[in-house]
């Protein structure tokens, strides 16, 4: 691949978000809090515009910053989808920040900044750019889980957040010092020349915090214990977001990490992620049976499905990696969509989460119903919808690498998940209707309804999806 | 290729339908009236379709016809649609019970709309998954099946209909998710999902085991076959009328043609290793299920565990694995399709006038209503299989090909067919004979017009394969001698090896 010292044409996406959110710091600064409107909406466009930019075909790739940045195929696409993860969210969000009073020009600053540390992460090429990338996300998802200051529980969410994620990124740093030390070197390739012919115990040590430090970021079992207190205490629209953006960006550059600078030693690393992927299925699994907050219940759903997206990285092929593009990229759709429905669910002026307020929708609001039920039937993998293919997708790559029993393990899990996905089906469909709900905002209705056409009509033309993710793949081996 | 596009037409027409009925405005009288006239229409319209491919299709040949393929994922996962002489009688079926379980459900006044739309889009899914010809497409519509299904128990069944709902979905979820994994392997080592390559694919007798089995983890939950029946009672007891009669009649079949269609022909060795196996739970099922069933006190649960039984005769002639025996279980599935459907209609029948299940409710039904009372008859017999039914057809079929492989296993089944005489002749003396004893009976009415409707094409059918069975046979003894020819070829070589 092409490779410059210094390449501004490579890293223009990056440039304009940066100077972009400067602009709009200094014009919330000025403005105050009349501000938001104007702030959240310029950020939707700047968002759009910087998703345009990532994604056009006629800028030049190449890896630049003195091999820091790399900027291909496999990037591209996950950071076209991190950005549609935020530009959705913060759609979603105008609504509800405004009806609930916490509406601040800081809000829409903190995603795109969050958002320019994620595109950061997916393109970094060596341990420091990771770094670097990771912590300007977190910095800006700390503020943001306790966003609602004067709520207890979110509170109490964004510290026990901020707590776990700072060990967190000292643990991959630790992890980061150790490879550099024994591979001699931060870039990526060069510790996979190194790695590849010399293995020791201090690079394998070095490997196992990294892996820990990104799994606690994607919220992979054992480091998932701040997820469903964070998701259930921050505001719907920060769980949202925490929920798709920080996850893709993570997912990709775990991909990029094990990949590209650990090629010669996968079975060590298949053996972690193996166990780190069942792990989160079956906890998944099983610890969403028994929740009734809907939000809860989707971070222990958001778990399993880390797991089933391992499973394809664990295959370690290029089968595997389109596995994973092809599964966060119908998870992010479908959980957009299904916090849409959760933002819709308000009653009296107040937004309601728990899993009974659903009683009987398919009589208060049918359209609603149906784009839910489809959710849930996508969600626990059930064809025709696009979540099946998601599963088809990992678990095929997994048997292709002769990993059965961990597509045993994995395809039984998500028949015990598929429980508690239906259950919300019966509620909805099945149960006597509750007080129905307040008119859904144009916005949450129109996410949650192209969402769900989206995982309805994945089935006439996967090759779209199937196809790219195939292209951007094959960059990493 | 001629005709090339009646197969999708057959898929989509029921689709159209619920598309229509999907933008009918509200739930005014008007509306339910629209929605049902719709449906009815659709599937009529569908099941003339399948005439017209019927009258299209070539029952000399023994490959697959009115083919259509489009790449779908890629080269190698396919849309592709076709019938033989084995799916054929299957999607006459499907097609010819629609219109009836339409009709059935006329009575039904709550949500409609709803309960048309799933229907039809039951009917696009399940005729789906008898001609696809791709192993990845005939497992969509096999597992989409299960989300109309789900909604129609749970919304329009009885009493504990929440808990059926929920088995009937986690228990065949749970089997499909296994064949998954055995389809994806295959993938792997085919290249290709496409059937009529598989069929021509050898794999090897070790890796065949394993694809036997996942397959089977399938197929034996939705047949279903002893000991993971346990979901089709519950299921059955608090589905509505015309979801029972389409499980029985249809959902069922599924799992003893994915039998014959894929574990047979691509596994044969596997299926001949596993016969002994199938053997001792067909036998199981056709003695302990038809003992069961004598002592029910439901109606419903009484033909649930009796199609349990039924299925055991299918499950022992496929893996019997010759001519006559597979014969037989095409047979008898087509047979037990007709004749089911007809059972749980005549318990809806009453049902519907009495809102109880129970045996003991009833008694004397004679007195007031002759005509079902006849009705009865013909589908009781016909259950026990006496000679001029299409009972009688599947199981003297299935149980002389049986014997030539296996006298014990024929004769263990025999005793079968006595139980059955038992508990269904036991049935019909506890409901229609006697002398009405019960008030709310006294003023019960015979069958209406509706009703004989649904009832005097099921029971025409019944005796005219009954006396004559040749149509069936020949639609689908081409297709089953290329079917058995590698079942044989395994055969051979194991007594090869063994001398």
């Amino acid at each position: 691949m092409h490779e410059t010292a210094i390449s501004l044409p490579v890293v223009l996406p990056e440039a304009v978000l940066a100077f972009g959110t400067l602009a709009l710091v200094l014009y919330g600064a000025l403005r105050g809090e009349r501000a938001y409107n104007l702030v959240t909406e310029v950020s939707v466009a700047l968002l759009g515009l910087v998703f345009i930019l990532v994604v056009a075909k006629n800028r030049p790739m190449g890896i630049t910053f003195y091999g820091a940045f790399a900027d291909d195929a496999f990037t591209r696409f996950m950071r076209g989808l991190a950005l549609v993860g935020s530009l959705v969210t913060l759609l979603l969000s105008l609504e509800f920040m405004r009806s609930e009073r916490i509406a601040g020009f800081e809000f829409p600053v903190l995603i795109l900044l969050s958002t320019l540390g994620m595109l950061m992460l997916i393109s970094a090429n060596d341990f420091i750019a990771l770094y670097l990338g990771l912590e300007l996300m977190s910095l800006a998802l700390y503020v943001i889980a306790a966003y609602r200051r004067n709520d207890l529980r979110a509170t109490e969410a964004g510290l026990k957040y901020f707590v776990l994620s700072a060990l967190s990124s000292g643990i991959l740093l630790y992890g980061a010092s150790l490879i550099y030390g024994y591979a001699g070197s931060v870039s990526f390739s060069d510790v996979a020349a190194a790695v590849h012919d010399h293995r020791s115990i201090g690079v394998l040590f070095g490997l196992v915090f990294v892996l820990a430090g990104l799994a606690f970021k994607i919220s992979a079992v054992p480091f998932h214990m701040w997820t469903p207190d964070v998701y259930e205490g921050a505001p719907t629209p920060v769980t949202t977001f925490f929920a798709t953006a920080p996850k893709i960006a993570a997912m990709a550059v775990l991909v990029r990490v094990v990949l590209t600078a650990f090629p010669g030693i996968t079975n060590d690393w298949r053996q972690i992620l193996t166990f780190v992927s069942i792990a989160s299925m079956w906890l998944g699994a099983f610890a969403a049976i028994g929740q009734t907050n809907f939000k809860r219940l989707m971070a222990y759903s958001s778990i399993g499905h880390m797991g089933y997206a391992l499973v394809g990285l664990a295959a370690g092929t290029v089968e595997g990696v389109q596995s994973v593009i092809v599964y966060m990229a119908i998870y992010v759709v479908m959980t957009l969509g299904t916090f849409a429905a959760i933002l819709s669910m308000r009653r009296d002026g107040r937004p309601v989460e728990t899993i009974a307020d659903l009683a009987g929708l398919a009589r208060t609001d049918s359209t609603m119903a149906f784009f839910l039920a489809a959710m849930m039937f996508s969600l626990a993998g059930v064809p025709p919808l696009a979540g099946f293919f998601a599963k088809f997708y990992v678990f095929a790559a997994a048997i292709k690498a002769d990993l059965y029993g961990l597509a045993v393990i994995g395809v039984l899990a998500s028949a015990v998940g598929a429980y508690y996905y239906l259950r919300i089906v019966k509620l909805m469909y099945f149960d006597e209707p509750a007080k129905p709900f307040d008119r859904p905002g144009f916005v949450a209705r129109g996410v949650l309804g192209v969402a769900a056409l989206l995982i309805i009509v994945f089935v006439f033309a996967p090759w779209l999806l199937t196809d790219a993710a195939m292209a951007a793949a094959q960059t990493l081996f | 290729m001629s005709g090339s596009w009646i197969l999708s037409a057959l898929l989509i027409l029921p689709l159209l339908g619920a598309a229509f009925i999907l933008l009918l405005p509200g739930e005014t009288e008007a509306t339910k009236r629209n929605a049902r006239w719709t449906a009815l229409f659709a599937t009529l319209l569908t099941f003339a379709l399948s005439l017209v491919a019927w009258g299209r299709f070539n029952p000399a040949e023994p490959g697959f016809q009115l083919l259509e393929e489009h790449d779908w994922f890629s080269h190698a996962i396919l849309y592709k649609l076709g019938v033989d002489g084995i799916s054929m009688p299957f999607v006459l079926l499907t097609a010819f019970l629609m219109p009836i379980c339409i009709v059935a459900s006329w009575t039904i006044e709550n949500r409609v709309k709803e309960y048309m739309i799933a229907f039809l889009a039951l009917e696009t899914l399940m005729i789906g998954a008898f001609v696809a010809l791709d192993l990845l497409l005939f497992y969509l519509f096999f597992e989409g099946t299960l989300i109309p299904m789900f909604l129609i128990i749970g919304i329009w069944g009885h009493g504990n209909r929440v808990y059926a709902a929920f088995k009937f979905f986690l228990y065949t979820f749970t089997g499909s998710v296994l064949m998954l994994l055995a389809i994806m392997a295959m993938y792997w080592t085919a290249g290709t999902t496409d059937i009529t390559v598989l069929l021509k694919t050898a794999f090897a007798p070790k890796m065949q085991t394993w694809l036997w089995l996942g397959f089977f983890a399938s197929f034996a939950v939705k047949l279903p076959m002893w000991p993971v029946h346990t979901w089709l009672p519950d299921a059955h007891v608090e589905a509505p009328t015309a979801g029972s009669v389409i499980l029985a009649a249809i959902l069922l079949k599924l799992g003893g043609y994915g039998f014959i269609r894929f574990s047979l022909p691509m596994f044969p060795d596997a299926s001949l290793y596993f016969t002994p196996l199938i053997y001792a739970l067909s036998v199981i099922a056709i003695i302990y299920t038809s003992l069961v069933a004598l002592a029910q006190d439901s109606m419903k649960k009484l033909i649930a565990y009796s199609s349990v039984a039924h299925m055991g005769f299918v499950t022992m002639g496929i893996f019997a694995a010759n001519t006559q025996a597979v014969q037989g279980a095409v047979y008898q599935m087509i047979s037990h399709g007709l004749i089911s459907a007809a059972l749980f209609l005549c318990v809806g029948v009453v049902y519907d006038r009495t809102h109880t299940y129970e045996i003991d409710a009833y008694g004397g039904l004679v007195q007031r209503m002759p005509l079902y009372a006849v009705a009865f008859m013909v589908f009781t017999l016909a259950n026990i299989g006496l000679p001029g039914t299409t009972g009688f057809i599947g199981e003297f079929l299935t149980l002389i090909g049986t014997f030539q492989s296996n006298t014990w296993v024929a004769f263990f089944a025999t005793t079968g067919s006595i139980l059955s005489a038992a508990y269904a002749l036991y049935l019909y003396r506890r409901i229609i004979f006697g002398v009405i004893e019960k008030a709310n009976l006294r003023s019960i009415v015979d069958l209406a017009p509706r009703e004989i409707a649904t009832l005097l094409p099921l029971g025409l059918l019944v005796i005219y394969f009954g006396v004559h069975p040749q149509p069936v046979i020949d639609a689908s003894s081409a297709s089953i001698e290329t079917i058995l020819r590698g079942v044989e070829h395994a055969m051979t070589a194991t007594k090869t090896a063994g001398l």
